[in-house]
């Protein structure tokens, strides 16, 4: 291998320093002395970690560290910290573990302080399939429009919320609609006809001489109750009125009626503490009564 | 690019491309079905195009007989059109998912549009596919300038970069079949990590090699940067990477390590990447194209060295700043955090050693929009790790984490620092590589440079923005000691600065456009001529 050896050092005009002499296809560089400001940065931040070494858990030493100083371990803070945010709030949450709703939803300094956290829990864990505006969406009732599945009763919407529905918590709530087609219960005409009566019902014209009224009145209404008024009790949906879960054309009640329905609700306890469910179901209770339920939607 | 080999390197080709084409075909056979299925297909598909190509033109007439005084420049020139392939593609698919997070609505009712397939897509064609092929490019021809020596080797320079892009192709393709190791910059499944070490290795070799035939009695500080790019991404690569296939004849595997643990390496090889794949790399490309350009000497060898060594010893602490406030223990975190704030001053003497080497050519600076680019670049260098530092301190971290802040702090690094650099040696290269003055049109580089420059300031600060106001919004406690927003309410309060950051990317896209088209303007224009701005080769031994 031949080496050309050292080019030769140059003076560089612009700056007044020699060159190195190394050539690197017209590459050269400067011999400038080493920067004191560069020494003095690197000190100053050697100095912060020493610092920092000295007062926080930093080195490792075989099965242990160096704790530091400060003596800081942040599984504990963390632990602290959460609970001085608990003991600072106390004053209004514990109270909301009690299920006297009744005594609760009457005290307003109490809700003037609960309700806002609960619009922000509802936003957190309930908007995503119930709508920001709790007006719900397919498959997913709107708790807006006053019409309750169960209950209007913060107990029973706090029930709800803390076992669920159709969930795998043991004490879930329990409620399916069944397929009538699929499962032969019924026939094709009578599904037809059924449908037209349902349709029929929530329009307020409904015949009751009909023959989808005698199959409706032999199939539907042990849960539906008499001409759909609804079966508070056991989350069977009111069919007289104009609102719909599942959507109320003529197909969508083919659907239903063809397949069955069965909704989830997840299981909230363990997710939420009971304080915060019940302050929920308060707040649920109130979102059909303009604008009471609390700002901050 | 066959006729610049001999015709027994063509015959040694050939056999290579029947081994890639055999294995592909073994790949795709074994599997039946699924991304490796599809990743056999490929690699067979390229091993029987590059068999017919080689096949046609074996017996073509011998390669040159004075190539051995000249510079290998023919796997520059494919890298190079590579890199803006990948511009386009990368850069394109990241508008795309930008455009997604201020229109959800609009993904396409499809598995491989969703958001999730998408967004490594992007991360992989700019970070690898762009990034990747710019340093291996510029590498071969820095390697080559620096040391007066020809590439060792007429093959393997070919083999890095065809074998570099099929990993690509193989990585993003198989994102979209929903192919994923789950690890962010490294989702490439089993087989294709294990490719890519072969491919690095190679490359490694190659590079030592044509360093051990250097005719400079020193090794040049670009080179150093670049070696430990290499040598340091396999490390990284291999490291993270290590996982148990569910079987050989599917794409699944489960990596090795667990918990923390599993986290810790996982951001020792994201930090680094970004250290070593998105900084040494293009510390090297600066140290090249920067004094290049400028005609300037570099403005202290002393303080390059000095930060050289500073950079590799204190990056490789890092990672776990990425981990502040989690499982993993505080001693690791308070370690990242001290070595992060010590490197600041490495990267920043790089940086201020760069910006001094303009002084005496800052008319040029004015004039030049190709050293504009560089410019620019060293300054977001300057920026970018001043930023990250500062992030890494715990407290702030508090603040900036899972937010956009880090978004836009990676987009302030990578556009405004790498992807500068890049284009600062793309408009250096073409024009010499293809054997012109300057590149076809001159006015367009002018153009792209003010484009991007906007659109990275665009994005970058609409996201330091989402950022700090979706920190402080998930910290906000009201005067009861509830948490002031929803979540929800940070996420529609992003819409405005999610919107600024499409259109700044877009603004990023169209300069990648115009460049891309001005470079193949001026490829087109090619006279078949020598490098005049080159020195001679010095002479070399047989091969």
């Amino acid at each position: 291998m031949s080496r050309q050896s050292h080019h030769e050092v140059e003076i560089d005009p612009i700056t007044g320093h020699e060159t190195t002499g190394h050539d690197w296809n017209g590459i050269r560089e400067l011999n400038t002395p080493f920067p004191r400001m560069v020494i003095w940065a690197l000190s100053l931040a050697f100095a912060y970690s020493v610092v920092a070494w000295v007062l926080l858990p930093a080195w490792p030493l075989g099965r242990d560290y160096t704790r530091g100083l400060l003596g800081l371990d942040q599984g504990r803070m963390a632990v602290e910290n959460y609970r001085h945010l608990e003991q600072a709030r106390a004053d209004w949450v514990v109270p909301f573990a009690s299920a006297d709703f009744a005594s609760l939803a009457t005290n307003p300094g109490l809700m003037a302080r609960a309700m806002p956290a609960a619009a922000r829990l509802f936003a957190d864990n309930c908007a995503a399939c119930h709508g920001v505006e709790a007006t719900g969406g397919p498959g997913f009732p709107s708790l807006a429009d006053g019409a309750w599945l169960w209950s209007a009763d913060p107990a029973a919407i706090a029930e709800t919320l803390r076992y669920g529905i159709n969930s795998p918590h043991t004490d879930t709530r329990f409620s399916q609609m069944p397929a009538f087609g699929r499962d032969g219960l019924l026939t094709r005409e009578q599904v037809a006809a059924v449908a037209d009566y349902v349709l029929a019902l929530s329009s307020g014209n409904a015949d009751p001489d009909s023959h989808g009224a005698a199959i409706f009145a032999e199939n539907c209404s042990a849960c539906h109750g008499d001409a759909g008024s609804g079966g508070l009790g056991i989350g069977a949906p009111v069919l007289a009125d104009d609102h719909w879960i599942y959507g109320g054309t003529r197909d969508d009640i083919l659907a239903t009626l063809g397949g069955g329905r069965q909704g989830v609700m997840p299981a909230w306890e363990g997710r939420l503490s009971p304080a915060e469910i019940n302050m929920l179901a308060i707040y649920v209770s109130r979102l059909n009564d303009g604008g009471n339920a609390g700002d901050g939607r | 690019m066959i006729r610049s080999l001999s015709i027994p390197e063509r015959q040694v080709a050939l056999a290579l491309s029947v081994a890639l084409a055999l294995l592909g075909l073994a790949m795709a056979a074994a599997a039946r079905h699924g991304a490796m299925a599809v990743h056999g297909a490929m690699a067979m598909a390229l091993g029987l195009a590059l068999l017919f190509a080689l096949g046609g033109a074996l017996y073509d007439p011998d390669a040159p007989a004075d190539r051995a005084r000249r510079y290998y420049d023919e796997p520059t020139r494919f890298g190079i059109v590579m890199t803006l392939c990948w511009a386009l593609i990368g850069m394109g698919v990241g508008v795309w998912v930008a455009a997604l997070l201020y229109w959800p609505e609009a993904t396409p009712p499809w598995p491989a549009t969703s958001f999730g397939r998408l967004r490594p897509v992007h991360t992989t064609s700019v970070i690898f596919g762009f990034g990747g092929n710019a340093l291996i490019a510029t590498s071969f021809h820095v390697l080559q300038r620096t040391s007066r020596a020809r590439l060792a080797d007429a093959i393997s320079p070919w083999m890095v970069l065809i074998g570099f892009n099929l990993f690509c192709a193989w990585a993003v393709t198989g994102y979209l079949m929903g192919s994923t190791q789950s690890k962010e910059y490294a989702e490439a499944e089993w087989y294709a990590d294990i490719w890519l070490v072969v491919i690095w290795v190679t490359y490694f070799v190659l590079y030592l090699r044509t360093l051990a035939r250097r005719a400079e009695p020193h090794i040049y500080v670009a080179n150093w940067y670049y070696m430990a790019f290499i040598l340091v991404v396999a490390m990284l690569h291999i490291v993270n990477n290590i996982a148990l296939p569910v079987s050989l004849a599917g794409a699944k595997s489960f990596t090795i390590w667990a918990g923390v643990q599993d986290a810790m390496v996982q951001w020792w090889y994201g930090h680094n990447a970004v250290a070593f794949f998105l900084t040494a790399g293009f510390l090297g490309m600066l140290y090249y194209f920067l004094p290049v350009r400028s005609g300037r000497p570099i403005w202290s060898y002393r303080l390059s060295i000095v930060s050289f060594w500073g950079i590799v010893f204190f990056y490789i602490w890092v990672g776990s700043h990425h981990l502040h406030y989690t499982a993993l223990p505080y001693w690791v975190q308070t370690l990242g955090m001290t070595f992060s704030v010590m490197l600041l001053v490495p990267s920043w003497a790089s940086a201020g050693n760069a910006i001094a080497t303009l002084n005496g050519a800052w008319h040029k600076v004015r004039d030049d929009a190709t050293l504009r680019f560089m410019f620019v670049a060293a300054v977001f260098y300057g920026l970018s790790t001043f930023e990250g530092s500062f992030l890494a301190i715990r407290p702030v971290n508090s603040l900036s984490h899972y937010t956009d802040w880090t978004v836009g702090h990676v987009h302030s690094g990578t556009l405004g620092w790498v992807a500068m650099i890049i284009f600062g040696a793309i408009y250096t290269l073409v024009p010499q590589l293809w054997g012109r003055e300057t590149m076809a049109w001159p006015r367009a580089v002018e153009w792209h440079f003010w484009l991007a420059v906007t659109g990275t300031l665009i994005y970058v600060v609409s996201m330091w923005n989402a950022g700090i106001t979706q920190g402080l919004m998930w910290r906000t406690y009201d005067a009861n000691g509830a948490l002031s927003y929803s979540f929800l309410q940070s996420v529609q309060a992003m819409a405005p600065y999610y919107l600024l950051r499409t259109i700044g990317g877009a603004l990023f896209l169209t300069g990648a456009v115009i460049c891309a088209l001005n470079c193949r303007a001026t490829m087109r224009a090619a006279s078949e001529g020598a490098t005049a701005t080159d020195r001679p080769l010095a002479p070399q031994p047989a091969e």
